[in-house]
C-alpha cells in the first residue's frame, strides 16, 4: 500500500469513526452509551496487551499493574489539593501528592495527566524488564503477575499515597463518551504503526525465533524491552481513562481478573492479530453483558438456575476451549483485511 | 532481643516455609519434566483443601464440633486421592492434547491460566451454591492445636508435625526419583523426553505420575496451610501458588531438594522479617516476588544452581 492510499485510508476510518461517535449518544441509550465506552476503553488495553504477548511473543500477566499505575496516577494528577485532603482519611496525604508540582490554583491539563501517566506506567516497566529479559524462559508471567500484587499490596499499604484500601473518589470526569473513543482511534492508530515498523517487524522476528532474530543482529533484550514498555504505557493511558469514567477507584478493581479478561481478548481474536483484539473486545464486553443473567438467581433455564460467578466459568471454559480446538483465535496472527485480500486474490484466479 | 522471640521465630518460619516447600516440590517436577510453569497447581492445592472441608463434612454430617483423628485422616486421604485425580486430568484433558499437537509454548501457559481460573470460578460457584459462602473456616481435631510450652516458647503440635512431615516426604520423593523405576523414568523423562518415547517408555503414564505426585503433595500443603490459618475461600491457592513458584525459582527450579531450601527461605523471611521489622508487615506478601527479581537478576539458576539444559534433579 502507497503512502498516500494509507493516508487517505486512515482519514476515511477516523471521518467515519468520529461521526458515528458524535451522533451515536442520540441513537442508542444511556446504557448501551456505556458499555460502548467501556469498549472503547478495553480495545486500548486489549491492542497493548497483545503488542507484548501477541506480537512479540512474551507471555505476561502484567495489564492490572500497569493499569492500576495509570488510574492512581490521572486521579492523583486531577483532584485538586482541597479535594485530596478531604478524601485521604487514613493519613494526611504527603505534601508532593497533595500539591503534586503544579501551580495548585489551576486544574490539571487531563490530556498531560494521561500522558504522565503512561509515561509513567512505562518507567515502571523499564525496572521490571532488566531482571526478567535477562534470562529466557517464562519468569516474565510470573514477575509480572507477582508485580500486580505488588501494587495492589503497595497501595494498600501507603495511604499516604494512595488512600489506602478505601480507594479514591469524585475523579473529574473528563473521559466523556467522546474523548474515550478519540482516544481509542489515536490508540488503535498509534500501536498499528508500530506493529507495522521496524520495530514491530523486530518484535515478531524475536517471537518467531529469538536465535535466528539474535543471528540477524536484532537486538532482543531492546526489542522486548520496547515492547514492554510501549505495552505499559498504553496500559497506563487506558488506566486514566478508566478511573476518569468511573469516578473511583480502589485497589480492589485492579485484581488479576482484569487481566484474565484481556486474556480472552485477544486469545479470542487470536495472538498477534491487531484486527483480532477489537473484534475480541466487541465480542467478549458483549458476550459479558449478555450472559450476564447467569449471574443472578432468578435467571433459569429449565432445571438450570443462575448462580453468582457462573459466568466466570463459562468464560474460563471458553477460553480452554479456544486454546484445545481453534488455538489460532479468530484471526491468527493475521489481520482480518489479509483475509479479505486473500478472497479477493482467489476470486481474481 | 530475647533468644526465646528468635527461636520462637525459627520454628514459625520452619512451619511455613515447609507448606511453601510442600507445594513447591510440585512445581518442580512438572517442570523438570514438560518444562512447563504449571499455573494451576496453586488451584490445585486449594482443590487439596476444599475436598478435605468436603470430606470432613460429609463424614462428620456437616458438625465440626468434634472430629476424631480417624475422620480427619480418612479425610486427608479422600482429598489426596481427589486432588490426584484432578491433577492429572489438568494433565489428559488440557496440557496433552497441546503437546500432542506441538503446540507453541505460550499455548500451554494460556491453558494452565485458563485452568487456573476455572477451577477458581468453579469453587467459587459451589462454596457459593453448596457451603454458604466464599469464605469457609477449617476445622481439625483440636490435638492439633494443642500448645506445647518449651521454656518461654509456645508452640502448638501443628507447628512442630508439618516440617518433620516435609523432610519425611522430601526424602520419600528423592526415594522415588533415585531408587525406583519410575523415578528414573521421570529423571530420563527430563533429561530428554524424545529419547525416552523412543526408548518405549510409556511417557503419558510418567507424567501423569508427575502429576499425580505432585497433586498429592500440594494437597498436603494445602491441608496443612489450611490448618495454619484455619479458613479456605476459592482464591487462596492464587498467592500461595505464586509464592511457592517463586520459592521454587529461588530454590533453583528442576531441583526438588532446592524446592524445599527455597520454601524454607520463603517462609523464614515472611515470619522473621515482620517479626524483627513490624512496620514491614504488610508487606509479606510482597517479599516472595522481591526475593525472585533478586534471584533472576544474581542468579538465574537459584541456590541449586541447575543448568537447565543440562542436569536436572
Amino acid at each position: 500500500m502507497s503512502a498516500k492510499k494509507y493516508f487517505a485510508l486512515i482519514a476515511i476510518v477516523t471521518i467515519i469513526f468520529l461521526t458515528f461517535l458524535y451522533f451515536s449518544p442520540n441513537i442508542f441509550g444511556g446504557y448501551t452509551i456505556t458499555v460502548l465506552g467501556n469498549i472503547y476503553i478495553f480495545i486500548i488495553l486489549a491492542i497493548s496487551y497483545n503488542l507484548i504477548n501477541g506480537v512479540a511473543g512474551q507471555f505476561s500477566l502484567e495489564p492490572n499493574g500497569f493499569v492500576a499505575i495509570g488510574a492512581y496516577v490521572t486521579a492523583i494528577l486531577l483532584l485538586s489539593p482541597e479535594m485530596k485532603s478531604e478524601l485521604y482519611m487514613l493519613t494526611a496525604p504527603l505534601p508532593l501528592i497533595r500539591d503534586v508540582f503544579l501551580d495548585p490554583s489551576k486544574p490539571f491539563n487531563p490530556f498531560f495527566a494521561l500522558l504522565i501517566s503512561g509515561a509513567f506506567s512505562s518507567l515502571v516497566a523499564l525496572t521490571l524488564a532488566f531482571p526478567v529479559f535477562r534470562v529466557r524462559g517464562d519468569y516474565l508471567a510470573i514477575v509480572t503477575l507477582g508485580f500486580g500484587f505488588i501494587i495492589r499490596i503497595f497501595l494498600i499499604n501507603n495511604p499516604e499515597i494512595s488512600n489506602g484500601s478505601m480507594g479514591l473518589d469524585s475523579i473529574p470526569g473528563f473521559a466523556s463518551y467522546f474523548w474515550i473513543g478519540v482516544a481509542c482511534l489515536v490508540a488503535v492508530i498509534l500501536v498499528y504503526n508500530i506493529v507495522y515498523s521496524r520495530y514491530g517487524r523486530a518484535m515478531k522476528a524475536v517471537r518467531d525465533d529469538e536465535d535466528a532474530a539474535l543471528a540477524m543482529g536484532v537486538n532482543t533484550f531492546k526489542t522486548k524491552t520496547l515492547a514492554f514498555m510501549t505495552s505499559a504505557f498504553f496500559e497506563g493511558v487506558g488506566g486514566g481513562l478508566l478511573a476518569s469514567s468511573i469516578g473511583s477507584i480502589s485497589p480492589d478493581q485492579f485484581t488479576f481478573m482484569l487481566t484474565f479478561q484481556l486474556l480472552i481478548i485477544i486469545v479470542l481474536g487470536g495472538l498477534g492479530s491487531m484486527s483480532g483484539a477489537i473484534i475480541g473486545t466487541i465480542l467478549f464486553l458483549g458476550g459479558m453483558e449478555i450472559l450476564r443473567p447467569l449471574d443472578q438467581a432468578s435467571w433459569h433455564l429449565g432445571p438450570i438456575h443462575g448462580i453468582p460467578g457462573l459466568r466466570m466459568v463459562v468464560f474460563s471454559i471458553l477460553l480452554l476451549l479456544i486454546m484445545l480446538f481453534a488455538r489460532r483465535g479468530l484471526f491468527g496472527n493475521k489481520e482480518i483485511w489479509d483475509y479479505i485480500k486473500i478472497k479477493k486474490q482467489n476470486s481474481n484466479e | 532481643m530475647d533468644v526465646g522471640f528468635v527461636l520462637q521465630q525459627i520454628i514459625n518460619g520452619f512451619s511455613l516455609g515447609s507448606m511453601y516447600a510442600l507445594i513447591a516440590i510440585g512445581y518442580t517436577l512438572v517442570y523438570g519434566v514438560l518444562r512447563l510453569i504449571n499455573f494451576a497447581h496453586g488451584d490445585i492445592m486449594m482443590v487439596g483443601a476444599f475436598s478435605a472441608f468436603i470430606a470432613l463434612g460429609f463424614l462428620t454430617g456437616w458438625k465440626f464440633n468434634h472430629i476424631s483423628m480417624f475422620v480427619f485422616f480418612t479425610a486427608v486421604g479422600i482429598s489426596i486421592i481427589v486432588t490426584s485425580i484432578v491433577g492429572i486430568l489438568t494433565y489428559v484433558s488440557a496440557y496433552k492434547p497441546l503437546l500432542d499437537k506441538g503446540a507453541p509454548k505460550i499455548s500451554l501457559l494460556i491453558t494452565a491460566i485458563g485452568i487456573s481460573f476455572f477451577l477458581e470460578s468453579l469453587f467459587n460457584v459451589i462454596a457459593n451454591q453448596y457451603l454458604g459462602g466464599t469464605y469457609q473456616a477449617f476445622y481439625f481435631p483440636k490435638w492439633f492445636s494443642t500448645i506445647i510450652h518449651v521454656g518461654s516458647l509456645t508452640i502448638p503440635v501443628l507447628t512442630i508435625i508439618v516440617p518433620i512431615l516435609t523432610i519425611l516426604i522430601l526424602l520419600g520423593v528423592l526415594f522415588i526419583l533415585y531408587k525406583t523405576k519410575v523415578g528414573i523414568a521421570i529423571r530420563a523423562l527430563a533429561f530428554d523426553i524424545y529419547t525416552v518415547k523412543l526408548m518405549g517408555a510409556n511417557s503419558n503414564f510418567i507424567i501423569g505420575f508427575v502429576f499425580a505426585l505432585g497433586s498429592a503433595l500440594a494437597a498436603i500443603g494445602g491441608i496443612a496451610y489450611s490448618m495454619a490459618y484455619p479458613s479456605i475461600d476459592p482464591y487462596m491457592g492464587m498467592l500461595v501458588g505464586l509464592k511457592a513458584f517463586a520459592a521454587a525459582v529461588v530454590g533453583g527450579i528442576g531441583s526438588v531438594t532446592g524446592a524445599v531450601i527455597g520454601g524454607f527461605i520463603l517462609g523464614f523471611a515472611e515470619i522473621a522479617i515482620p517479626g524483627f521489622f513490624p512496620e514491614l508487615g504488610g508487606w509479606k506478601d510482597a517479599f516472595a516476588f522481591i526475593l525472585l527479581i533478586f534471584v533472576l537478576l544474581f542468579r538465574p539458576t537459584g541456590i541449586m544452581g541447575i543448568d537447565f539444559e543440562r542436569q536436572r534433579f
